[in-house]
């Protein structure tokens, strides 16, 4: 497969090829003068940490942003995109990281948006449906067709955006992120889906930080770091180990930082926690100094559970004790007035005010005590807030930056920041490093690891096994709203242990 | 460090500058013939006598009967008494008057020195001939207050004016900047005004003794008024938080009821019953000839920019706004911060009533038609984005200004009222293109 890919790229023009891309935001240099070719029937790797220029780079791939300067061309032909549109007529398909689905259609009426199936001059409903249909079958998924997408789970709505770009014939597939939502077996699906579209001659550029998956799917790696292309090589002439150091150009380690807690008695005891069918009489206990790790397949009641005990929604029954103490929780302010904090999936829909500064962002949960007679103290603020950034290294040009712009891995940490500023004494990570490089993924861990050492009590969601074993003391697995097993020494665990309950 | 103050302030306030260019092009416009009236033409006059014609001149003072004139004979007489002139004469009338205190003088075989006019009586056909018509007087000669340029525009009476126009718009405007910045909108601000302005009335007239009303009376009958509408305030934010509905179809349901109780508590009438220091409030000035309307004006502006700014309510207002799902996830007691600011619309809104009760001196519950468009276009026009979370108070005041000159700009310059709707129209969509664009850069 690959040999042919290599083949035929000596011969015909490159499918794609970016040159000298330049591209620049208020504050920052996104890119600065990237080279980039994508054959007919290849897969190429975008790896790079957080601010690399990944996302930036796809972005002008598809459309999305106009680079600054540099020029595309596609099989030869100078390409200039005004517009997502453009792309799109040029058989350019991008899956951004952040959806791109009208949240009242259906996963029908959104599949065709722009490019209704009609007869008559009337939308054939069915035939569309068919075509949607078929194409979650070739996804090897489900999805209810006749509900709106802002009612699909977030990994129902990966799919919907995959089987979007599918459905218009794309001979230029970029996919940001594409498998950050998906469970091991979604993913591995669509892994049968890209090897198939290569055999039909597509190109893709896969951005994705699980260097597993690139090493399974991608014939050709190409490492940004800083907005400049450092590496591009074939699969077979890379290691893992030297994946990560051209990403953060240094030598790395570990994975995951070693750690020696001493776990304590229980501080949060909730028992019999229940909400519709998402969670169905959850009962479990967070030790001093633990990280429980709660995993399972997406959609597995995950993070309705956490919620419910963040007081984010209302619990139908169940009892939430923290050091004993049982906690009325009726809001998140409950919550984390009782030292309970939540680091939401979504960063960008549940954890920031894009549009606000991210010294804003960090106050909010904290303004009470930053406060004196109703006035925020604003030096008080700065100076807490400097000793944040100065301490998880985010990189911000300012205090008054957007957090908007701000690349995934410092959303986080200023999201962390947040919470670390409040003390809480149970901290909730809900996916802690989906779409965070490994560099930042390591301080992350790090970070952990310090609270655990205070004598925190630590919840930790993940879909990533290599985590869930690397990080937890304890593994709870969930399926379909309820706990099918525990696993009480993390040490000895499995991948395959932990999937056999996860599939219960 | 300069140059970066001087862009926070372009991008936090950059309609200042469309302002700034409209009011230059309305004092261009406008730049006419200007001569001093009242005391300030006398105060120039008998400076002129004084400096032509020495300690003791004889003088013949003559103004129309008007309050203005009435007021410069009045200044100059005092004046040029204490200054030791010899007044024979003042006339405050028709030109057969001053033609009367003519003959009189030149009868008594008196001499005259100087006829101190206003701008319109020097140019009276009585004075055209004096040698003429009474060689006895001894060519006395006329004087009038010098005229100047300056633009009609920028005249201190103009400019207050305007602040006065917009006061109401403006101080409404203040709730609704901190609705919009939620993500909300209250279209009820106009009926709220009219409904404070008609409950403002009526408690005086039945309560607090009509047109004998205490200024303690009157006082507590506005304060009830404010805190009725607050209380309507209250309902519908009530309502917006607790069963999610949009604010624009519970706000626009308390439009219709507040007008229509507006209505059914004036009886369809408007309610004047009130004591003639009633106005204080609304044509009243106190400090440096400010009305005092346009003082409470910036008073509020001053407290609410505090607030939005420097409180930590005002942050918890930007957050619900700016993510509503993250600022409660964050703890941020999401109902009552909108509770808060659908209280504060309306209360303000009723405020707004009040003021406008006292400047026309009644009750009615026709006031305030379509005040809301005109609250919210000043809100939009100062930078608000209706999606919530972006907003400045002081840039709201500036779109309120903004269209208080525009309006007083064409009235200046004789733009029919019609014409006029339209122009307003599309210099709102003008400004609001205009920071979009700004704010892509």
């Amino acid at each position: 497969m690959t040999q042919t890919a290599t083949m035929s790229a000596v011969s015909a023009p490159p499918l794609i090829a970016m040159r000298g891309i330049v591209k620049s935001f208020p504050g920052v240099w996104a890119l600065r003068g990237v080279d980039l070719t994508l054959h007919s029937g290849e897969v190429l790797a975008l790896l790079g940490e957080n601010g690399a220029g990944k996302s930036t780079l796809i972005k002008v791939l598809g459309g999305a942003h106009r680079a600054d300067s540099g020029v595309i061309e596609i099989d030869g032909q100078a390409a200039d995109f005004q517009s997502p549109l453009d792309a799109r007529d040029a058989g350019v398909a991008v899956i951004y990281q952040e959806f791109n689905l009208v949240p009242g259609l259906t996963a029908t009426e959104n599949i065709f948006l722009g490019r209704e199936m009609t007869r008559l001059g009337f939308v054939s409903r069915e035939q569309e449906r068919r075509r949607a249909a078929a194409l979650f079958d070739r996804l090897g998924v489900t999805i209810n067709l006749d509900i709106p997408c802002r009612r699909l789970t977030t990994a129902q709505q990966q799919l919907v955006e995959i089987a979007k770009a599918l459905a218009f014939d794309a001979r230029i597939l970029g996919m940001d992120e594409p498998s950050a939502a998906l469970t091991s077996h979604e993913v591995s699906h669509l892994f049968g889906i890209i090897r198939d579209l290569r055999k039909r001659g597509i190109g893709i550029i896969y951005i994705s930080h699980r260097l597993d998956e690139i090493s399974a799917i991608a014939d050709r790696v190409a490492v940004l770091r800083d907005g400049v292309s450092v590496g591009l090589r074939p699969i077979g002439d890379i290691s893992r180990k030297e994946m990560i150091e051209l990403m953060v150009g240094r030598e790395l380690k570990d994975e995951f930082p070693p750690r020696s807690v001493k776990i304590g008695e229980p501080r949060l005891v909730a028992t019999g926690l229940r909400r519709g069918r998402a969670v169905r009489d959850v009962s479990f206990t967070v030790r001093r100094g633990e990280i429980l790790a709660l995993t399972g397949l997406v959609g597995a009641g995950r993070t309705e559970t956490v919620r419910l005990i963040f007081g984010a929604d209302p619990r139908e029954a169940g009892e939430i004790r923290l050091d004993g103490r049982v906690l009325a929780m009726r809001s998140p302010r409950d919550a984390i007035a009782a030292g309970i904090g939540l680091l939401t999936e979504d960063r960008k829909l549940q954890g920031l005010v894009l549009g606000h500064s991210v010294r804003e962002n960090f106050a909010l949960p904290n303004l009470a005590r930053l406060s004196r007679g109703g006035f925020v103290q604003l030096r008080r603020e700065r100076e807490e807030f400097g000793g944040y950034v100065n301490t998880l290294k985010i990189k911000v040009p300012n205090q008054e930056q957007r957090a908007r712009n701000l690349s995934g891995g410092n959303q986080q940490k200023v999201v962390l920041a947040k919470w670390l500023a409040r003390n809480c004494e149970i901290l909730i990570f809900d996916e802690p490093t989906r779409g965070i490089d490994v560099g930042a993924k390591y301080e992350i861990y790090l970070l952990m690891n310090d609270l655990a050492a205070r004598g925190k009590g630590i919840i930790m969601i993940s879909s990533e096994l290599p985590e869930v074993l690397g990080m937890a003391d304890r593994i709870l697995v969930m399926h379909e709203g309820k706990v099918t097993g525990e696993i009480a020494d993390a040490r000895t665990a499995t991948q395959a242990q932990i999937m056999k309950l996860a599939i219960a | 460090m300069i140059k970066r103050t001087l862009r926070r302030i372009l991008s936090d306030h950059g309609m200042i500058l469309v302002l700034l260019l409209l009011c230059a092009y309305f004092s261009v416009v406008t730049y006419s013939e200007q001569s001093p009236v009242g005391e300030a033409a006398a105060g120039q006059v008998a400076s002129a006598i004084k400096s032509q014609f020495g300690k003791t001149p004889r003088v013949l003072i003559v103004g129309r009967d008007q309050a203005d004139d009435v007021a410069f004979t009045n200044k100059l007489q005092a004046t040029l008494a204490s200054t030791g002139a010899q007044v024979l004469g003042v006339v405050n009338g028709e030109p057969k008057d001053a033609r009367d205190a003519l003959q009189k003088t030149a009868v008594s075989g008196g001499k005259l020195d100087v006829i101190a006019c206003t701008e319109s009586t020097a140019a009276w056909l009585v004075f055209s001939d004096l040698k003429g018509d009474f060689p006895s007087l001894g060519a006395p000669q006329v004087l009038k207050p010098k005229s100047y340029r300056w633009p009609n525009f920028l005249k201190s009476e103009n400019l207050l004016n305007i602040a006065n126009q917009i006061a109401i718009i403006a101080i409404v405007a203040i709730g609704m900047t901190m609705v919009i910045i939620t993500g909300g909108i209250d279209l009820s601000v106009g009926s709220l005004l009219a409904l404070s302005a008609v409950l403002a009335a009526r408690i005086i007239r039945d309560h607090a003794g009509g047109v004998n009303a205490s200024p303690l009376g009157m006082t507590l009958a506005c304060t009830l008024a404010v805190i009725a509408c607050g209380a309507v305030g209250a309902f519908a934010g009530g309502v917006i938080t607790k069963f999610d509905i949009p604010s624009f179809i519970v706000t626009l349901a308390m439009m219709l009821v507040a007008s229509g109780l507006a209505y059914i508590l004036a009886s369809g009438q408007s309610v004047y019953q009130v004591p003639n220091s009633f106005v204080w409030l609304g044509r009243g000035a106190s400090l440096f000839k400010i009305p005092n309307a346009v003082l409470l004006m910036l008073v509020l502006y001053f407290l609410a920019d505090g607030l939005m700014s420097r409180t930590w309510l005002g942050r918890y207002l930007y957050a619900v706004g700016g993510n509503r799902e993250s600022a409660r996830l964050s703890g941020v007691p999401v109902r009552r911060v909108l509770l808060f600011a659908y209280v504060a619309s309306a209360m303000l809104a009723g405020v707004g009533g009040v003021i406008m009760a006292s400047q026309l001196k009644s009750g009615s519950a026709t006031y305030g038609n379509m005040y809301e468009l005109y609250v919210i276009a000043a809100v939009v026009v100062g930078g608000a984005s209706l999606s919530g979370g972006e907003g400045r108070m002081f840039g709201t005041l500036t779109g309120a200004f903004t269209i208080a000159v525009i309006q007083n700009g064409m009235n200046l310059t004789n733009v029919e009222s019609y014409t006029q709707k339209v122009v307003l129209g599309l210099v709102i969509l003008g400004a609001v293109m205009l920071d979009k664009i700004r704010r892509r850069q």
